[in-house]
């Protein structure tokens, strides 16, 4: 019985496969939308998420300055020394990198390229989570003395040696040569933009004596030991260099504790709600569509008002009248579903692409979208199908 | 036995002034095996009557009894289980479902009835030999002729093996050489397969096939052969 409501069914879209394609267009629409904005809210996500963390789990930022309304407003630099104390007086801190920057150009043979130079300690590598490609990191000497010798990110490799064997080989850091003893594993672009494979890092001493020439640190990077403990160094750290910097208790510190572990949270959750928000515009498309299927379904019923009279007058039961209807609007809203699904997954799989993120198929949306586009079906073909079912069958009959 | 039964059946449409009286206190009386023919100008409310036999249309009062059932309190739903258990029926524009094969449309009412394919591709094999449409079997009806539509009609009447088939004006649409084609195949069916057959038609030369011939005429039963053989000596 269910069968045959199914090829009486699929026969009547098949007839006015236009009209049903129209019809089933709302639908497919709608999840198309749903599916698309999920899929890629959850790829962007991920892309952030993996993003923060490549920059090092566990990972707290500290900068001088405090982020105002207006940009970053600059604060007294870092010293080694404070470096040293979170080391030695924060508990539960696993790894220490003072870091001083500055924009140079790296020359070799012919090929010159801008880039940042990063002046730290073999922590460095440790805290960011960062291992070496080939070659080996800076020895204890090397910090020590201040040798010139450097790490180098894929991209300077890439830029500068293209096929060539980086290591052993000597750049020139604005007119200071320097022999490259690592290359570092490449990392990739971060959502921000920043390719983070454009950089040399060289000891902090080297640094400092041959390039800025000041003891500044620009920012100290830390590594908690456990995810757990992320918020109580954080917060230690923050306690530490407000003594250290002599700063009041009713004062604003001048620098910045930051923890991806929070930065993180913040980005899930804002990506989530607007997921979320975006979803709730595309559900509203669904319900139109529903509705568009509901309008198509009486009109449908009214077209065939004679055809329900002589099924009834062969022996078709209220109920088999309306379980054909249904059957056909839930058939005509299922297949818009399905289309709506393959298009959206398309559109999506084909925007990942475009945007370079990560496409990640979403199972339990795809299935609700399947149950959801069959009950709008239901709930939208109900009334018409009703309609056809309470039909007087010598009314129908005479219907011309 | 009397296979139908109705006393005191009126029906009235409309309302006020408006209102018309379609049937005026009808008694009738049909035995199991009959061919009736149904007989009366246009207006005279013999269709009316028809739908009632035919439990698509209800009575404003009286009673209607089919086998020993009281219909007139049946629902809409009842009604419906009554018409697909006991009745079959032929309609004057044929009425086979548009873009539908023959056997399709044969096959229809077993659907409704559940019952499976193998026994529904039988049964309609059964039915289209005896209408002589063996080889139409799979012609929609848009390719069929109105005599062939008919009988497509009348076998999906009789598949289902009715106790009572009403023809309401079967050869209304057909010339005269086609009408006498399905007149004989009703009278076979009612010889042959003893279905009770009640037929409405506007011809008397079609009325002649019947054994019964009731005349309405607004809204009454004018005559009746049957009551009127009863009555002769």
């Amino acid at each position: 019985m269910i069968w045959n409501t199914m090829q009486l069914a699929l026969r009547e879209i098949r007839f006015n496969l236009m009209r049903s394609i129209l019809t089933a267009l709302g639908i497919i629409i709608g999840v198309a939308a749903v599916i698309v904005i999920v899929t890629l809210g959850g790829g962007a996500t991920a892309r952030v998420t993996s993003d923060i963390s490549s920059l090092g789990r566990n990972l707290i930022i500290v900068v001088p300055g405090k982020r105002g309304p207006s940009g970053r407003e600059q604060g007294t630099p870092f010293e080694l020394q404070d470096a040293n104390a979170i080391l030695e007086e924060v508990d539960g801190v696993a790894g220490v990198a003072p870091t001083a920057t500055k924009s140079i150009t790296v020359i070799y043979g012919n090929e010159s390229w801008s880039t940042s130079i990063h002046g730290t300690n073999n922590g460095y590598m440790g805290v960011r989570e960062w291992a070496l490609a080939a070659g080996r990191a800076f020895t204890r000497g090397e910090e020590r003395s201040g040798r010139a010798v450097c790490v180098i990110g894929e991209t300077i490799r890439r830029e500068l040696f293209g096929f060539q064997n980086p290591i052993g080989a000597t750049i020139r850091a604005d007119n200071i040569p320097c022999e490259v003893i690592g290359l570092l594993e490449p990392k990739g672009t971060a959502t921000f933009g920043t390719d983070q494979d454009d950089l040399v890092v060289t000891p902090l001493r080297t640094f400092q004596r041959r390039i800025s020439g000041n003891r500044d640190i620009s920012m100290i990077f830390v590594s908690a030991a456990a995810a757990e403990m992320t918020t109580k160094v954080q917060n230690d750290i923050q306690t530490l260099l407000r003594q250290r910097r002599g700063i009041r208790d009713n004062e604003q510190e001048d620098f910045e504790v930051e923890n991806l572990q929070e930065i993180t949270k913040v980005v899930e959750s804002t990506t989530g709600v607007l997921t979320a928000l975006l979803s709730a515009v595309a559900m509203v498309s669904l319900i139109v569509g529903g509705i568009g299927i509901m309008n198509i379904m009486l009109v449908s019923v009214t077209e065939r008002t004679r055809e329900i009279g002589i099924r009834l007058a062969i022996g078709a039961l209220e109920r088999d009248v309306l379980l054909q209807f249904l059957v056909e609007a839930m058939m005509l809203s299922l297949a818009g579903g399905i289309a709506g699904i393959l298009f959206g997954l398309f559109v999506s799989f084909w925007l990942s692409e475009a945007l370079n993120l990560p496409f990640i198929l979403n199972v339990p949306i795809v299935l609700i979208a399947v149950v959801f586009s069959a009950f709008v079906g239901i709930v939208f073909g109900f009334f018409p199908a009703r309609r056809a079912a309470r039909l007087n069958p010598i009314d129908a009959l005479r219907y011309e | 036995m009397a296979l139908i039964s109705l006393r005191n059946i009126t029906k009235v449409y409309g309302q006020g002034d408006a209102q018309v009286i379609a049937l005026d206190n009808i008694h009738m009386t049909i035995s199991d095996g009959e061919f009736v023919a149904v007989m009366g100008p246009s207006g005279s409310g013999k269709s009316t009557c028809m739908n009632i036999l035919g439990c698509l249309d209800t009575p404003t009062s009286g009673s209607y009894r089919f086998q020993d059932m009281e219909v007139t309190t049946l629902d809409q739903n009842q009604r419906a289980l009554l018409r697909r258990n006991f009745l079959g029926f032929v309609f004057q524009g044929y009425n086979l479902l548009k873009r539908t094969t023959a056997r399709e449309n044969l096959e229809l009412p077993l659907v409704y009835r559940g019952v499976p394919a193998k026994e529904r591709h039988e049964r309609a094999d059964h039915v289209l030999e005896l209408v002589g449409l063996e080889d139409r079997g799979h012609h929609t009806s848009a390719e069929l002729s109105g005599g062939q539509q008919q009988r497509v009609a009348i076998a999906r009447a009789i598949i289902t093996s009715p106790l009572l088939l009403l023809a309401d004006e079967p050869t209304g649409n057909l010339d005269s050489q086609r009408s006498l084609e399905i007149m004989n195949l009703l009278a076979r069916l009612n010889e042959e397969q003893g279905i009770t057959i009640v037929m409405v038609t506007h011809e008397a030369d079609m009325a002649e096939f019947a054994k019964r011939v009731i005349t309405f005429r607004d809204g009454h039963i004018a005559q009746d052969t049957a009551e009127a053989e009863a009555v002769a000596p």
